[in-house]
């Protein structure tokens, strides 16, 4: 039992560490400003959600499963806030986003 | 091992968001580097409590996390208006 | 008064599991600091639906789960787009109305939107939200409206 909870934590903190990486990876690799706010979300969800609920496992049922239940809610409640926040500011300072072959703006009818 | 080997991987992409902060080219970069930089910091900082066994670490990393947020706002704020001041406001400024 | 009573009890809630200890001092300092927070919300006026929203707790149970899904779905999408040695991005720029009649629904839809890698929450005004998506897919995705559906109905059952 205790070996498949490590096995499982375990498993979890090493995805959570690569989607970390692949994050940090997409902040150098992507083109452009706006393009790159995905990289970081990347890192921001599933690489903060991973290694938090892997060490939710290794620290079993305690009070430190709270905090870092608390902590994780915390992270994904301001994120997007300062996400939105950073993206809008850059639009309204005029950044212009790079788009794919010069289309126009679809949207709903 | 498995702490130190998720330490590690944080640690590289706390020094990829640096290279894209010393990169740019805008400031919007920078801040979004800085963004992930502290993020990250949060993950490392709980991680190595688990490391050193030393869960009171989290109490940090809670803290790191709001200043984190609130430092980004701040410094957002200050890009644009180049104040802390309330634009709506102008007995206060 | 029942978001007074349920941000008194989150603020304690609060203060008690990152204390952790149980002597009277500790116990009454948190008090008096959850009180002294209370009246400053009060006295700013945000304690109401916005400000203490926890008419959403029950319901959130079922969106929250199906919102983690989609999150993961689209952090693979876009981690294979990055690792991919051509990296096949199409970035473009979308407009999409919310259906939510209050501001505290599109707050949740615009965050979600932007939750999801792939897809950011660029500006809003009104009910009409621009979004900036990496791929056509991630676009897709929005335009389809489910995300914008299942925001409304939190909004309705509350």
């Amino acid at each position: 039992m205790d070996l498949l909870v490590d096995v499982v934590g375990g498993g979890l903190l090493l995805f959570g560490a690569a989607f970390a990486l692949i994050g940090g990876i997409g902040l150098i690799r992507l083109p452009d400003f706006y393009t790159r706010i995905h990289g970081a979300g990347i890192t921001d969800t599933l690489g903060a959600g991973l290694i938090l609920s892997g060490l939710m496992f290794e620290a079993g049922v305690s009070i430190v499963t709270i905090k870092l239940l608390l902590i994780l809610l915390f992270l994904w409640l301001t994120s997007p806030t300062a996400t939105h926040a950073l993206a809008n500011s850059a639009l309204e300072t005029g950044l212009k986003p790079r788009l794919a072959d010069g289309e126009e703006a679809a949207s709903t009818p | 091992m498995i702490f130190a080997v998720a330490m590690g991987a944080v640690l590289v992409t706390m020094g990829l968001a640096l290279v894209r902060a010393a990169k740019g080219p805008t400031i919007f970069d920078r801040i979004l580097a800085l963004n992930m930089f502290g993020t990250k910091t949060v993950l490392l900082i709980a991680v190595m409590g688990f490391l050193t066994g030393r869960p009171d670490y989290l109490d940090l990393a809670l803290v790191y996390a709001l200043m984190n947020f609130i430092g980004v706002i701040g410094v957002l704020r200050f890009s644009k208006y180049g104040h802390f001041a309330d634009p709506d406001r102008k007995d206060v400024a | 008064m029942k978001y007074l009573i349920g941000l008194m009890i989150a603020l304690t809630g609060t203060w008690v599991l990152w204390s952790w200890h149980f002597t009277t001092a500790l116990l009454s300092y948190g008090l008096a600091s959850c009180v002294v927070v209370l009246l400053i919300a009060r006295r700013m006026r945000v304690v109401d639906r916005e400000g203490a929203p926890i008419d959403l707790l029950p319901v959130l149970v079922t969106y929250l789960p199906w919102l983690f899904w989609e999150i993961a779905k689209a952090n693979v999408d876009v981690a294979r787009i990055v690792l991919h040695p051509r990296m096949p991005i199409s970035p473009r720029l979308i407009e999409v109305r919310a259906t939510q009649k209050h501001d505290l629904g599109r707050v949740i839809y615009a965050n979600s939107i932007t939750l999801t890698p792939g897809t950011v929450t660029i500006d809003t005004e009104g009910d009409l939200i621009t979004v900036h998506a990496l791929t056509q897919g991630a676009a897709d995705g929005v335009l389809s409206g489910e995300m914008d559906r299942r925001v409304s109905r939190l909004g309705s059952q509350s």
